[in-house]
């Protein structure tokens, strides 16, 4: 029999009420006006300041820790447990206030590092990610090794104090806004392909780093293609062991996969996604394109589709929200099973979603820009392209199906 | 579903109950009896012992006061065993409707009996091949002392058994709701024997007497009992389509593990791991609206939240249970086929759950109603 993934929630304990009311009032007091609402987020480093209000918000969370509260102080944090951080996540949220600082600093590599870096490794990199320094990109898939992530193939020899770097990366969100890259590299070419790989920490302005922009089918370029030639990286830049570099990117992909599932995440965001994103649901954004009935959708067939996708979209909201509580009361983050069905689950709906809409504003549907087309529908054509990324990306949807298939069925390999 | 510790408990001992009691043997069984006497009146005993059909009410009609959460837990249980009992028609229809439409006097005469198992009630709704909320040609006329009562209805689930008949009748005030004994003159029960043994029955209504006191409420002031009355009833009947669900994909699951063929375990092929794998995702999905669905009840909801979660549990564990059922009879291949083998009993239930209170189109299409599209 498989057990459901869910447990009830608990209450706010008195201690826990009184941090919300002082959280709430804090956020209140202290988020600038103009960014209510917004999605302006600072993501660190130097190559991209953002608006001044974000950076402003940004700057005061970090004097309390708040960037990042669940790590420890001496790193930046606030030092509170992950309840009292979902707290003030919640109150945020709730006050329509951005995040003070996003990025795969704070969601990826800093946990990471956390949880099994060395001191010197914590020391060095978590409080420059607490405090909005560093900006870091992520450096795994190459062209050949997309989905098959372990045929990794570019190459860092030992040599001496410092790793040699040869080879390349593709599909690197903001490579060229970046100020570290953490990169999966093969240390041993003699061992069998998961166990000959290994994670490098190295800074973008080292020797021999370079970058290029991908322009995508939707014409936007936040993936950049990176090349390293003799890049030389001090051997204390490896985290978690040589050539255990397979089991450090299984981790970092589950923190990946748990940050893109939920709501505010890419995935949860674009036109039509309701509560996570500006509020106005598929069935909103259809009404002006479809014949009516007394206000009721003439085209039944249509009618029917976006009810189920909107039917399905709940379900998915209600299950997050369960998964959510259970792992809040157990004081546990989502694993990787969990993560597999929600990235499984939301980025096929997602995808679904605008089909339907792309399907609904017919030819309005087909503009690239210029004159005869809306912003608006502009933007959704160029989502709709883009959105075929994220049954693709962080682990296509035929792995995450393995994963399921695997891990929770029990079914032979 | 997110259980507390009681209602863990009771779905261990509604698990054990179906699984010794009512297991698929026992549904053939069943079968090979006439339709019209397919009510498992021992299990329901036992049931009614153990105090389930009691469990929603207030203790003033005799209830357990337990919540419509814990009679999810045992239909669920009840749908993994594919048992048949009373307490879709019985409970969750005919129970709700003397509840909220009922007098004082009623609820005291009827939920008592209910709760001791010794009243078997049916709802009489449906008029068409395909379901519909509300009652059209089925007509209760005002007569000297009551309401004279005509028309024919179709699939009336425990029909052939219930004792007491809830007959939906349109007139031109509303729904007027009508208690009819099935032994009342001019009152023909014709069991149906349906691809899912369950009791079923069509009943012709011919110049039917319903006396004042069997007016349940006011005449023409039924509808929206009805309409609650079906909620719950879909949500009922969804809690048992995802037992069957969950029953059919774990059956399903432990065939490709042993089952082999081309010198492998079938289930190591991709084709039909990720099959399995989307099935579960819906599976996570189904348990998750199930659960808020039932907690709605619970609370109190209002009712257009209550009647977006009905059809979305319905609709949406409808399609889930479809697929896994349909695809449990494509993955176990051949034997499938075969009566011998139980597998057939799920696409069967699957089957007849879809249609029942409205299939995947009709609350699809609610939905969007609901929505205001």
């Amino acid at each position: 029999m498989h057990q459901p993934i869910t447990q009830p929630e608990p209450e706010d304990s008195p201690e826990q009420q009184a941090f919300r009311l002082d959280a709430r009032r804090w956020i209140a007091a202290n988020c600038p006006p103009t960014l209510l609402g917004s999605s302006h987020v600072f993501h660190g480093g130097s190559k991209e300041p953002g608006r001044a209000d974000a950076r402003l918000w940004f700057a005061r969370c970090h004097a309390r820790g708040w960037t990042v509260p669940s790590w420890p102080v001496e790193y930046g944090g606030a030092g509170l447990s992950a309840r009292l951080a979902q707290i003030i996540r919640d109150e945020m949220d709730a006050a329509g206030a951005p995040l003070p600082l996003n990025g795969q600093g704070i969601t990826v590599i800093g946990p990471t590092i956390l949880e099994i870096g060395t001191p010197e490794q914590k020391a060095q990199h978590l409080p420059r990610i607490a405090n909005g320094e560093v900006r870091w990109c992520q450096g795994f898939s190459e062209p050949n090794a997309g989905s098959d992530l372990a045929a990794v193939a570019t190459a860092a020899r030992l040599d001496g104090g410092h790793y040699i770097v040869n080879g390349s990366k593709l599909w690197t969100t903001h490579g060229d806004l970046a100020d570290w890259m953490f990169c999966l590299v093969r240390t041993n070419p003699a061992a069998s392909k998961r166990q000959g790989l290994s994670l490098l920490l190295f800074a973008m302005d080292s020797a021999g780093v370079s970058t290029r922009p991908v322009e995508l089918i939707s014409g936007s370029s936040v993936f950049t293609e990176c090349f390293f030639a003799d890049v030389r990286v001090p051997a204390d830049g490896l985290l978690g062991g040589l050539d255990k570099g397979w089991n450090v990117a299984r981790r970092i992909l589950e923190h990946e996969r748990s940050s893109e599932s939920r709501p505010g995440g890419i995935i949860g965001s674009g036109p039509g996604s309701g509560p996570g994103g500006d509020g106005r649901t598929l069935s909103m954004l259809a009404r002006p394109y479809v014949e009516t009935e007394n206000g009721r959708f003439a085209d039944d067939h249509l009618r029917i589709a976006i009810a189920r996708q909107e039917m399905e979209q709940r379900a998915l909201a209600l299950l997050q929200a369960l998964a959510d509580r259970t792992n809040r009361m157990h004081g546990r983050i989502a694993s990787s099973e969990q993560t597999s069905i929600f990235k499984y689950l939301s980025t096929e709906l997602t995808s679904r979603r605008m089909e339907i809409y792309l399907d609904v504003m017919g030819q309005q549907g087909l503009g690239w820009d210029g004159a005869g087309f809306s912003d608006a529908e502009l933007h959704a054509t160029r989502y709709w392209l883009y959105s075929k990324a994220f049954t693709i990306a962080g682990g296509c949807s035929e792995v995450q199906l393995d994963i399921i298939a695997n891990r929770i069925l029990g079914l032979p390999r | 579903m997110l259980l507390d510790e009681d209602e863990r408990l009771l779905e261990d001992s509604a698990d054990a109950l179906f699984r010794t009691k009512a297991p698929i043997a026992r549904l053939r069984a069943l079968r090979d009896r006439p339709p019209g006497d397919r009510i498992d009146r021992a299990l329901w005993r036992e049931m009614a012992q153990l105090g389930w059909p009691a469990i929603p009410w207030a203790t003033d009609y005799d209830g357990l006061d337990f919540g419509y959460r814990g009679l999810g837990v045992i239909a669920r249980q009840a749908g993994r065993t594919l048992a048949l009992t009373p307490l879709l028609a019985t409970v969750w229809l005919g129970g709700t409707l003397v509840h909220e439409a009922g007098t004082d006097a009623q609820k005291r005469q009827y939920l008592p009996a209910v709760a001791r198992g010794d009243l078997l009630l049916a709802l009489a709704l449906e008029e068409a091949h395909k379901h519909r909320p509300r009652p059209r040609e089925t007509r209760a006329m005002p007569v000297d002392g009551g309401l004279r009562l005509d028309g024919c209805k179709r699939h009336v689930i425990d029909g052939g058994s219930a004792d007491l008949q809830i007959v939906a009748a349109a007139d031109a005030e509303g729904v007027t709701l009508c208690l009819v004994p099935r032994d009342a003159a001019g009152v023909t029960i014709r069991p149906v024997n349906a691809i899912d043994p369950r009791d079923l029955a069509d009943i012709d209504y011919v110049n039917v007497f319903v006396p004042a006191e069997r007016i349940l409420g006011r005449a023409g002031g039924g509808g929206e009992a009805l309409a609650h009355a079906l909620d719950l009833g879909r949500i009922g009947l969804a809690a048992e389509m995802l037992g069957a669900a969950e029953e059919a994909f774990d059956r399903t699951v432990e065939y490709l593990k042993v089952r082999r063929q081309f010198g492998v375990q079938l289930g190591s092929l991709q084709s039909l791991k990720h099959r399995c794998a989307h099935m579960f995702c819906q599976l996570e999905l189904a348990r998750a609206v199930l659960d808020d669905a039932l907690t709605a009840i619970d609370d109190g909801r209002p009712a257009a939240e209550l009647a977006r979660l009905a059809s979305m549990a319905k609709a949406g564990i409808g399609q889930c249970l479809h697929r896994v059922s349909r695809e449990a009879v494509q993955m176990h291949g051949g034997i499938a086929m075969t009566d011998e083998a139980d597998i057939g009993f799920f696409l069967k239930r699957a089957a007849f759950a879809e249609q029942a209170l409205g299939d995947a189109n009709f609350h699809s299409g609610r939905f969007a109603t609901l929505e205001g599209y």
